[in-house]
């Protein structure tokens, strides 16, 4: 029989690697919410975080508190520009055409990540030093803490964004009708830009944070997008704050799979569980009801 | 019209002049498939280097029986259709007298009724067990089985007095290959599996795993998998404060394991490994140092990249090979054949290989010296 401590460390584990679905799953949300699509390359975003903030340390000889908020910046100009060159010449086709194109960019930056850095596995030193934790018995790193905190900060930030400030309003309308957003004064492609710059953003800064704990290669970003995409579905699609507790409570969902059921079937435990859940509730945890114009 | 069969019959005269000049140095033809592009490429690119290398070698210190040699490389791109196509094409095409290769299991499974339908001896340069048993008389390899791998952590094992063991593995070809084989054996050699866990090779957290392992009376934990896994498991072990010896695989002998995991974390981890990567502190009078010091030499010289024990298997095999040609004098696959099943005493640089008509690896666990990471380095053990 686990012991409590044994649960306690389920938790934290898990609630730290959910962070990052819930970061990437945020990144969806956004744009989902403006655009009106499924950004399928989101995953990428989040493996170009934490790849280029290697780079920029090992080749680039950047101190770490530097290449950190480089690498973000730098994704989110990747994001800018995926949506100028690839999203922007198609806007108004139908919404499967731009989901078709999203996995053809994320293929692309996946390669291109291939080419330029390599095939091998990398990590990135946390960000302050020091030993674990210990907490009730089970271990919470640092770099644990600063997930939370970076986390949370950012999922705060954006509730207030979208709440509180005209822009957040104006896209959210945009999502809402984008015709009656243009016809109000809105610049609807400045809006999406905007999104593509946020989503790819928040995907920067899980995939930063996360690559002192998990490591990072080239391909780290089509199990993230994955599990970003159940979360997002978990949490109810287009609701921000759902989309980060989904992330959180899959990752947690899946460290319980591992210790009480098996460790084979890890992925198996949560997907189904996030089954059953879905066919209860079909809108998400978060998600209201969804009224259909007929 | 006439003066053109005059000029045809010049040309034909003229090429059956060239041909009887080629015949009179024909060389002696190998061929070799190895995956030197595709995921596997890591293992078959210094094979391609290694086997270039030696064929400038041989051909420079006279050749084989007088004759140059010519080593046809194939690239199977880690594919194992491409690899029954280029090994199709070495025998009906080339005409090879032998065929070193593949690099990856799957891939000579693939191709082993080929080459013993044929009748051309092949030396497979991957590792798993089945390809040299049942033994088939043409198909032999210098890469030793995991199993041997297993059964040289389980000795450490039993040498410490560690009777109880829990092993995580990845849930990939290799990992399962490893859970397979340590799971036949333990019970052979008086070790009990106390936990029995698995993870995903692309998964990024391994802490559920071992917290499960951390409540299990295990006195030694195994890890089974190729990077990043374990250096992921060599971290989470860190961060648990789980004091549990922990073994490794042979799978991640490279400094790039060390890498991942962070001398911190790595320190004290056992695994087996080929004596290539400790050769600074092999005895002066061991009989490999010799070989393995050479080779280093030859090959860094050459591709100014650091040599490792995937080319090693490459190297061993062009050596016995050759020998066997030499032995048999002839370069008639049959006799070739036969002559391999008696080559004994070659020093290779993964060990000393004996090979007899049941037993077509040829090494022992001896191949594996137990090393140990001590501050970001290797520590052979004795």
């Amino acid at each position: 029989m686990p012991t409590a401590s044994a649960l306690l460390q389920y938790v934290i584990s898990g609630a730290t690697v959910g962070s990052t679905y819930g970061l990437a799953a945020l990144g969806f949300t956004v744009i989902y919410n403006t655009a009106g699509i499924i950004n399928f390359a989101q995953g990428e975003f989040v493996m170009l975080g934490g790849m280029l903030a290697v780079f920029a340390l090992r080749w680039g000889g950047v101190p770490l508190p530097l290449a950190v908020p480089l690498a973000v910046l730098a994704v989110t100009v990747v994001g800018i520009m995926v949506n100028r060159v690839t999203i922007r010449p198609v806007r108004g086709r139908s919404p499967l055409t731009l989901i078709i194109i999203t996995i053809g960019v994320s293929i692309l930056l996946r390669g291109g990540a291939m080419l330029i850095f390599g095939k091998d596995t990398f990590a990135l030193p946390a960000f302050s030093g020091g030993g674990p934790i210990q907490v009730g018995g089970a271990a919470l790193l640092p770099q644990s803490l600063w997930v939370f905190g970076i986390t949370l900060l950012t999922v705060l930030g954006m509730k207030f964004f979208f709440e509180h400030t005209l822009t957040g309003k104006a896209m959210l309308a945009c999502s809402s009708d984008r015709k009656a957003a243009s016809l109000m004064g809105i610049h609807v492609d400045f809006m999406v830009t905007l999104s593509f710059a946020f989503s790819a953003f928040v995907g920067a800064v899980g995939g930063v944070i996360l690559a002192p704990i998990t490591l990072t290669a080239y391909d780290a970003g089509i199990l993230l997008g994955l599990k970003g995409f159940a979360a997002c579905i978990l949490g109810g699609l287009g609701n921000p704050f759902g989309a980060v507790i989904g992330g959180i409570l899959l990752g947690i969902l899946e460290s319980l799979g591992a210790g009480f059921i098996s460790s084979g079937y890890k992925d198996a435990v949560a997907f189904i569980i996030m089954l059953g859940l879905l066919f209860w509730r079909p809108s998400g945890l978060f998600g209201g009801s969804q009224a259909e114009r007929v | 019209m006439n003066r053109k069969a005059v000029w045809f019959g010049f040309v034909f005269v003229f090429a059956m002049l060239l041909g009887a000049i080629a015949q009179a140095v024909e060389p002696v033809k190998i061929g070799a498939v190895f995956s030197v592009t595709g995921p596997a490429s890591f293992l078959g690119e210094p094979k391609r280097n290694t086997v270039k290398m030696l064929e400038a070698d041989i051909n420079r210190s006279g050749g084989i029986l007088g004759r140059p040699v010519e080593f046809i490389v194939y690239d199977d791109e880690s594919d194992a259709t491409k690899t029954v196509t280029a090994v199709d094409r070495l025998i009906k095409k080339d005409r090879v007298a032998a065929i070193i290769g593949p690099s990856i299991s799957g891939n000579t499974l693939a191709v082993i009724p080929k080459a013993g339908a044929e009748k051309i001896p092949l030396i497979s340069c991957a590792a798993a067990k089945k390809i040299t048993s049942p033994v088939h008389p043409y198909i032999f390899k210098v890469a030793p089985s995991d199993l041997l791998a297993a059964k040289r952590i389980f000795q450490d094992m039993k040498n410490r007095k560690l009777a109880k063991v829990a092993i995580i593995t990845a849930s990939d070809g290799y990992g399962a290959g490893g859970r397979e084989d340590m799971k036949e054996l333990a019970p052979q050699m008086g070790i009990s599996i106390v936990a029995d866990e698995v993870y995903g090779p692309k998964d990024t957290d391994m802490t559920a795993q071992l917290t499960k392992i951390k409540g299990t009376d295990a006195q030694a934990i195994v890890c089974w998998g190729t990077n990043p896994g374990p250096a992921v498991i060599a971290r989470n072990r860190v961060q648990l404060g789980i004091k549990t010896p922990l073994y490794m695989s042979s799978g991640v002998a490279s400094k790039k394991f060390i890498e991942l995991a962070g001398a911190e974390n790595a320190e004290g981890i056992l695994l087996p490994a080929a004596r290539l990567i400790v050769e600074p502190q092999i005895p002066a009078d061991h009989p490999q140092k010799k070989v393995i010091v050479n080779y280093i030499k030859d090959y860094e010289g050459k591709y100014k990249q650091p040599v490792s024990t995937f080319g090693g298997h490459a190297h061993d095999a062009v050596g016995i090979l050759v020998q066997a040609i030499k032995d048999a004098n002839s370069t008639d696959p049959k006799a070739i054949r036969d002559a391999l099943e008696k080559v004994k005493g070659f020093q290779g640089t993964w060990g000393e290989f004996n090979f007899t008509p049941e037993e077509h690896t040829g090494l022992t666990e001896e191949a594996f010296v137990m090393v140990k990471i001590v501050n970001g380095d290797w520590q052979m053990l004795k």
